[in-house]
């Protein structure tokens, strides 16, 4: 609460409600380190993102039917009859991609800064299940344009699930309403996929960010700023969250908004990837497409998944690939955050698994042969490789002397 | 080990490779670049879509007086030149009414195998690519129940609806031999066997009309589309401009 005691409105809203404190604890008196960089833009576009995916998809649920006879008429119709229709599918659908570029650009400056160790494990974990219940949403979201790759990428999916012994058939059933996709998983799915799944992700994002407004952002350092206060406990290196980063957030916000932009109005299917081919055709049970790739953010872990032979083993690596993730805070061991200060094996490893992960993510977009099926076991040992390397060198690592304040 | 780290290294350059390797060769295979702007190639390709097509093949995302208005047709010469279907009470279809046909699945699952699909969406499933050279793929092959087949979609279910126009042409072969000493029969050229009412230039023109006006019909909004983006891109980077001033002005006492 502000020293200072509030008069009119905001008095008498103060007396009833927390507003001047929310506003200081999380805006004007939350403070942030002042060397923020480039990869510090992602969490708040994400958010921006999160905005633009809830008002445009509430405005698609007004038209679109959850039907399986006219789900597919009904996304044309959104297209075509709708005014400004077109632009709300295509900033939905180009949303979704955007949603894991910047969620993936996110996760991967917490990886290059250490913003998982202590004390932010917490926040880390919020911010992986917000990944899964994304990941959740955009697969469930996939399914409702009932197209060919709607309905072969969600049956591809959910077979998975078979593997499980004993119960993995009848959970598959389970799953879907019904013996194939159908009009019951498309109902079910689009319920998930517009109120729980939301819910969740949006208590999820408010989690993470109470998390990481009580023990403080990370930085490019890895340099805990509250261990230098002035007189007033104000970190010295820290510069209050507005209006120095709003301004220069929505600065970043224009220049993500000019790219997305492009997508949405020049490429919205952006070559196949965002919107693929095969999915302008209506969904048929009875035709199954010669190759069933599933959407870029998910081809990584597909490519996972098919580069174990045995269907149980892949589906135990696919979700084992995503579990380790939750573990990083305590598989990292190591005391120096920032990748600035670690060792050069950090970096090499570090290094290994962003390749792998790329490479993957591009296999797991094409028909797979021999020889690739050969890359993809290569670049998921890779990409294992880096949690098991982690762990070893992080023990006893030779690491270079971190500042005592942040630097520019 | 050498060899098949290569093979992968190979496999990642050149992905492309693999699947061509198992494709199997197409001819026709001539490059089109549809013209968003040329209205008049739309409303020419919406004629002969309207006089060959629509029997058999719908546009039932899409509305007459919709293309009416994106292409400078009027209402009172849609009804009278392109609206030959009827609706569910053997009434001209209305000018508001989606572009359905009379034909039922049944009886073109019976007539042709399976039945015709509807084409509002063809151009962003096939391509525009594709699609010029199909229509311009047909050859006599006495062996299919139509009398002929076609380069580019093997064993179509779809007779040459277009002979009128373009006659009759006959495939030449040439056999290849892969590297693993398999020898295939691959189109290489084809042969007018039979005239039509068109030239062959004029032919290739009147296909490209018709690949314009379904890749017009598979997203009516393109055009305003690039406009509407090129104003918000505009205003974007003006705003861009406004807000790294402003965000210079505050930052100046942090630095």
């Amino acid at each position: 609460m502000s020293d200072k005691q509030t008069t009119g409105f905001v008095g008498w809203m103060d007396e009833r409600f927390p507003l001047t404190k929310l506003w200081e604890d999380h805006m004007a008196k939350y403070y942030a380190p002042k060397n923020f960089n480039f990869w510090y833009y992602f969490g708040a576009l994400s958010l921006v993102v999160l905005v633009i995916q809830i008002v445009t998809g509430i405005f698609l649920t007004m038209h679109y039917k959850p039907d399986g006879d006219l789900a597919f008429a009904s996304v044309e119709h959104i297209m075509r009859d709708v005014d400004w229709g077109w632009l709300l599918r295509y900033m939905h659908s180009t949303g979704a991609s955007f949603f894991f570029v910047v969620v993936y650009l996110h996760m991967f400056r917490a990886l290059m800064y250490g913003s998982y160790q202590k004390p932010r494990e917490l926040i880390w974990i919020f911010g992986m299940f917000i990944f899964v219940a994304l990941m959740a949403e955009a697969f469930m979201g996939y399914l409702l344009p009932w197209g060919q790759m709607s309905y072969w990428g969600a049956q591809v999916i959910i077979s998975l699930f078979g593997a499980i012994p004993i119960v993995g058939e009848d959970l598959t059933v389970w799953i879907r309403g019904d013996f194939v996709i159908g009009d019951a998983t498309l109902n079910r799915f689009f319920a998930l996929h517009v109120v729980a799944v939301p819910i969740v992700l949006l208590l999820l994002v408010v989690l993470h960010i109470i998390a990481l407004h009580e023990v403080g952002s990370n930085n490019p350092d890895g340099v805990e700023i509250k261990k230098n206060k002035d007189e007033n406990g104000v970190p010295l290196d820290g510069i209050p969250f507005h209006p120095y980063y709003t301004v220069k957030d929505i600065f970043g916000l224009t220049v993500f908004l000019i790219i997305f932009s492009a997508v949405v109005f020049f490429m919205p299917e952006m070559g196949g990837y965002f919107l693929e081919h095969a999915n302008f055709v209506p969904a048929d049970p009875f035709k199954t497409p010669e190759h069933i790739a599933p959407v870029w953010y998910f081809t990584p872990f597909y490519a996972i998944l098919r580069a174990i032979p045995d269907k149980l083993m892949g589906v135990l690596a696919m979700f084992g690939a995503i579990a380790v993730l939750f573990f990083l805070p305590w598989i990292d061991r190591g005391k120096v955050r920032s990748v600035r200060y670690r060792s050069t094996s950090h970096k090499l490893l570090l290094a290994m698994f962003i390749v792998s992960f790329l490479v993957l993510g591009y296999l797991g977009a094409l028909p797979s042969t021999p020889a690739r099926t050969l890359a993809a076991q290569v670049f998921t040992a890779g990409y294992f490789g880096f949690f098991i390397g982690l762990w070893w060198i992080s023990k006893n690592e030779n690491t270079k002397p971190v500042p005592e304040r942040v630097t520019w | 080990m050498v060899k098949q780290w290569l093979i992968i290294l190979a496999a990642l350059v050149f992905p492309g490779a693999a699947l061509a390797a198992g494709g199997y060769p197409v001819y026709p295979d001539d490059e089109i670049k549809v013209d968003w702007d040329d209205k008049a190639a739309m409303q020419r390709g919406a004629r002969t879509y309207m006089n060959y097509c629509m029997g058999c093949h719908s546009l039932h995302y899409s509305r007459y007086n919709r293309v009416g208005a994106d292409l400078g047709i009027s209402d009172d010469m849609m009804r009278d030149n392109l609206i030959f279907t009827t609706d569910i009470n053997g009434e001209r279809t209305k000018v508001g009414a989606l572009m359905t046909n009379n034909m039922s699945a049944a009886y073109g699952e019976e007539a042709f195998g399976v039945v015709p699909p509807d084409l509002s969406l063809v151009a962003r499933s096939r391509g525009t690519h594709w699609l010029y050279n199909f229509l311009r793929g047909f050859y006599v092959d006495e062996e299919r129940p139509f009398g002929v087949n076609n380069g580019v979609f093997s064993n179509v279910g779809m007779p040459h609806v277009l002979v009128e126009l373009q006659g009759l042409q006959k495939a030449n072969y040439e056999t290849v031999t892969d590297s693993a000493g398999n020898e295939s029969q691959k189109i290489v050229g084809f042969e007018q066997v039979k005239a039509g009412s068109m030239t062959a230039d004029e032919y290739d023109r009147a296909i490209y009309d018709l690949v314009a006006f379904l890749d017009y019909v598979a997203e009516p909004y393109k055009q305003t589309r690039k406009n509407v983006g090129t104003g918000v891109i505009i205003f974007l980077l003006c705003f861009l401009v406004l807000a790294y001033a402003l965000k210079r002005e505050y930052w100046k006492d942090v630095h």
